[in-house]
């Protein structure tokens, strides 16, 4: 009898199986993930895949023929306006399908369904945010508007035609490596992603951290550290324009002073923050200052760099429309980019639309809560957390006239206490059909079209910059914003009564805006976008560094070519710097310093102020003056609380630039008063310490020191491109940090013939196995563009064109 | 010659069911080859064995070779914490191979039990 033998050999069969199926013993399934006919090998894509195909779909209107250009850039054309973006759905998920669903998951604060309860944090606090609830507002105002409606619809069945025919072997690998599955896409989940950009753009405050400095702080000391003017500020509407008296005049309440100003309450809440450099770069010259006697405009938004990347090139073509440029995988249209007369870009806006109120609820029950001399009753939504391998988590949220009830004692972002309910009112909560404003775009002929399109735009506030062949240009600091009295939302508001409510919006007509300027340009890089005389309250953190070096450049040249306009673009000129190293060479104590702080001073001294790559001067001043902050700043904020706001950016070099006694240059724990020299001699002196640790390790040039790096979205260094010898940086045009900057670089000249160069630091393909996943990243390194290419009717045989897709019904 | 053709049997329907069906399928097959074609138990062992081995091996070679290895390195930089494409593609090889070859094992041993 054999029949030992055989129940061993059966058990270790099935004993393989189950460890090489499922993560029961071995940390991942590696039987199901390298099986060749199923796993990842499916996911290594031939060198010489043929992307052509002829697919069917009864959901068409009419045919649409797509042609896959060299760079894999699809150029669709539709005879039928919807049909367009139901392949634009179909080709987003075709290349880009888990970035797609994997942001709007996390948009959703559903992340703890695939990564389990680390992001349970993140879940609450997107969930209480309201993310859910603004995105089904949203989608509520998409039905009401049948064209963005048909749009959106069409994607949606775009992007779920091609889920439906998605096999096993064809899943993204992210998903076999994380062991999930594509779910159908719907229209909420396009407003999800929408909602997702608001976060990124106009999702930052720092209420509660202004909140504690302005209790912990005296008064006077407050406005020094987070001074309302910048003196250098040269702002996006130039100053000196006439401004009319504002519409909406709003009312600081009576007791503003006693219970909100003078308040010395403090928060203990630490937000999940959206990244605060998310800034962006735009500008359009009119032909009177360019060579060819056509504008240009130019674009390059910075926002964290990733793989896959957030933006898709494209062309769609209808009989109604022609546009070219940066998609989002996620949504429908043309963002970025240029059509047959016209081109237009953003930047964002930066402005505050997201302001707390501490609620005073009756009891624990948190079902009434005192507004206006009375008990209000509470709305609750119980927000069903699905987590991977544990039971749900039910988050009930209260919601009141303000928002939601972000933060109380049951979720504070989870690392500290409170015993405070602070309710968010966010601007992104209102209905809005911001899709509208690309829809129009990409259909906009001339200026009225363009100031028609982007007055639809509400959320996220962005500086809309536009361009077109009949020559004009222009720029509106666009956005639906409130109508704030000076200071309001800058800290906590009571949340009692209606007092602290937002008294009404920005009429459209009082939007700052310049339209064919006599200085032959108009740009933005998220300055502040008017000087004091804009009768409305615009807050006090704006970054103004790049603005003040793009408008110098632009006001000297003339005779501007497209190349012209890819140097300054990618310019590593350091405006702060140059403003700040004075400050330095004037002041240090040289006779005090040794020969190797002398070594690095005179590095300092002969820096060219250009953070380009080898530099090494531009490290020396980086940390030289991060520790100049410090021996300013970190004695007054010995004994702050955890949660406090640091001095903003240009706060510094202002006031020292206007007053070389500054009061906080002054040590208050020793009885010496400290000078100016004293303190740049001390901090330089830090910094060499760390300096001449950095130069031992082989990373003094400016681009090891900074170490920019693009990462996939799960952070699998295999997957990401790291180390990058980029230079640039915050203050540089090029806004090459270490992980974030330019994610697509534009430049346009509006030529009869267009001609428009961009790139961004990724490939089309959203596939870490393909060689076109990451293809453009060296060269967007290396600061160089592709060539946008406008495909005609009639160009089907260029040499350009690699595959047809055709599809029909 | 059962031998080599029971080989090449196990790798051909191993091939044609892994079109349809999860990849340990191929247990299945080499099963029923080795119940079906009488061989000794460890013959019918290393023809399971080598079936799923060479077959696994030339796909997957074939497969990242058109690649230029793009994923491989990336794949064996995650899962062997090592850039080396080969041993990843080894390493695939000798699943298909271990899983078939017990099973045929198995199958051999159920012929005998009958």
């Amino acid at each position: 009898m054999k029949v030992l033998p055989f129940l061993l050999s059966s058990a270790v069969t099935v004993g393989l199986v189950v460890t090489l199926n499922t993560n029961l013993v071995l940390p991942a399934p590696l039987g199901s993930l390298l099986s060749p006919q199923q796993g990842i090998w499916q996911n290594a894509e031939d060198d010489n895949y043929n992307f052509s195909a002829d697919l069917k779909f009864p959901q068409l209107i009419g045919k649409v023929n797509v042609y896959l250009d060299d760079r894999l850039v699809p150029h669709v054309f539709a005879e039928k306006e919807n049909d367009v973006y139901f392949v634009q759905g179909y080709l987003h998920a075709k290349f880009r399908l888990w970035q797609m669903e994997l942001q709007t998951l996390a948009a959703a604060g559903r992340a703890s369904e695939i990564i389990g309860d680390k992001a349970l944090d993140h879940d609450r606090e997107f969930r209480r945010l309201g993310m859910v609830y603004a995105a089904e507002i949203s989608e509520k105002e998409v039905e009401k508007d049948p064209v963005i409606k048909g749009e959106c619809d069409a994607y949606t069945a775009g992007v779920n035609a091609y889920i439906d025919n998605l096999t096993e072997s064809e899943l993204p690998i992210e998903y076999k490596l994380l062991g999930y599955k594509p779910e159908k896409w719907n229209n909420l989940k396009t407003a999800l992603f929408l909602k997702y950009m608001s976060y990124d753009l106009a999702g930052h405050d720092d209420d509660f951290e202004m909140t504690n400095a302005k209790s912990f702080f005296s008064p006077d000391d407050f406005n020094k550290l987070f001074p309302l003017v910048q003196d250098s500020l040269d702002p996006i509407i130039p100053k000196g324009t006439v401004f009319d008296s504002a519409k909406i005049k709003p009312v600081a309440p009576a007791n503003v002073d006693s219970v909100y100003f003078d308040n010395k309450d403090m928060a203990n809440v630490e937000e999940e923050k959206p990244d605060r450099d998310n800034g962006s770069n735009n500008w359009a010259v009119s032909g009177s200052k360019t060579r060819s006697g056509a504008p240009i405009l130019c674009n390059d938004p910075h926002l964290g760099l990733n793989l896959p990347s957030l933006w898709f090139e494209m062309q769609l073509s209808t009989p109604t429309f022609n546009a070219y440029g940066a998609t989002f995988p996620g949504a429908p249209g043309v963002v970025i980019g240029f059509n047959d007369s016209a081109a237009f870009g953003f930047t964002n806006g930066g402005r505050d639309v997201r302001d707390y109120y501490e609620i005073k609820f009756k009891d624990d029950t948190r079902k009434e809560y005192w507004f206006d001399s009375a008990w209000k009753k509470t709305d609750f939504r119980v927000e069903v957390i699905k987590i991977k391998d544990k039971p749900d988590y039910l988050d009930t949220v209260a919601y009141t006239i303000f928002g939601p009830v972000m933060y109380d004692k049951s979720f504070t972002g989870g690392r500290s206490d409170v015993h405070k309910n602070y309710a968010v009112r966010w601007k992104a909560h209102d209905p809005s059909d911001d899709l509208k404003a690309f829809n129009m775009l990409d259909h906009a002929n001339n200026y009225a079209d363009y100031n028609a399109a982007v007055t639809n735009l509400h959320t996220p506030g962005q500086n809309c910059v536009f361009a077109c062949k009949s020559g004009d240009i222009a720029i509106r600091a666009q956005g639906e914003f409130p109508a704030k009295w000076k200071g309001q939302g800058d800290f906590i508001m009571p949340g009692v009564d209606s007092s602290y409510m937002w008294q009404g919006m920005i009429p459209q007509d009082e939007v700052p805006f310049q339209y064919d300027p006599a200085r032959g340009f108009v740009s933005s890089a998220n300055q502040k976008p008017a000087d004091s005389t804009y009768p409305y309250y615009l807050g006090r953190d704006y970054p103004m560094y790049r603005g003040l070096y793009i408008n110098r450049k632009l006001t000297e040249m003339n005779d501007i070519t497209v190349q012209d306009m890819m140097d300054l673009q990618t310019s590593e000129y350091d405006v702060f710097a140059e403003m700040a190293v004075p400050i330095f060479l004037n002041n240090m104590k040289v006779d005090q310093l040794n020969d190797e702080e002398t070594r690095y001073f005179n590095i300092l001294k002969y820096w060219n102020l250009t953070d380009d790559a080898a530099s090494k001067g531009a490290t020396v001043f980086n940390i030289a003056w991060k520790d100049f902050t410090k021996e300013v700043y970190d004695d007054e904020y010995a004994h702050a609380p955890k949660v406090i706001m640091r001095p903003f950016e240009s706060t510094l070099l202002e006031s020292v630039l206007r007053d070389s006694a500054y009061k906080f240059l002054d040590n208050i724990g020793t009885d010496k008063v400290e000078t100016l020299s004293d303190d740049v001699t001390a901090a330089f002196k830090k910094a060499v310490v760390e300096l001449s640790k950095a130069d031992k390790e082989g990373k003094l040039e400016w681009a090891k020191y900074k170490d920019t790096h693009i990462s996939h979205l799960t952070k699998l260094e295999a997957f990401s491109s790291l180390h990058l010898p980029i230079g640039g940086g915050t203050y540089c045009v090029n806004a090459a940090k270490n992980d974030h900057g330019p994610s697509w670089r534009m430049v346009v000249s509006l030529k009869p013939q267009t001609e428009a160069y961009g790139i961004y630091p990724g490939g089309q393909s959203g596939n870490p196995g393909s060689k076109y996943y990451d293809d453009y990243v060296n060269k967007w390194v290396e600061g160089k563009y592709n060539i946008l290419w406008m495909m005609e009717k009639g160009e089907e045989k260029d040499p350009r064109v690699k595959w047809k897709m055709v599809f029909s019904n | 010659m059962k031998f080599l053709i029971s080989l090449i049997i196990t790798a051909a329907l191993s091939f044609a069911i892994c079109l349809y069906c999860p990849w340990w399928s191929i247990a299945i097959i080499a099963f029923i080859v080795a119940v079906l074609i009488p061989q000794k138990p460890f013959v019918a062992f290393l023809s399971g064995f080598f079936a799923l081995f060479i077959f696994w091996f030339v796909l997957t070679l074939y497969i990242s070779n058109n690649n230029e290895h793009i994923l491989a390195h990336k794949v064996s930089m995650i899962i062997l914490k090592s850039d080396n494409p080969f041993a990843l593609i080894l390493i695939t090889a000798l699943i298909g191979a271990l899983v078939a070859g017990f099973a045929a094992l198995a199958g051999s041993f159920a012929r005998k039990t009958k």
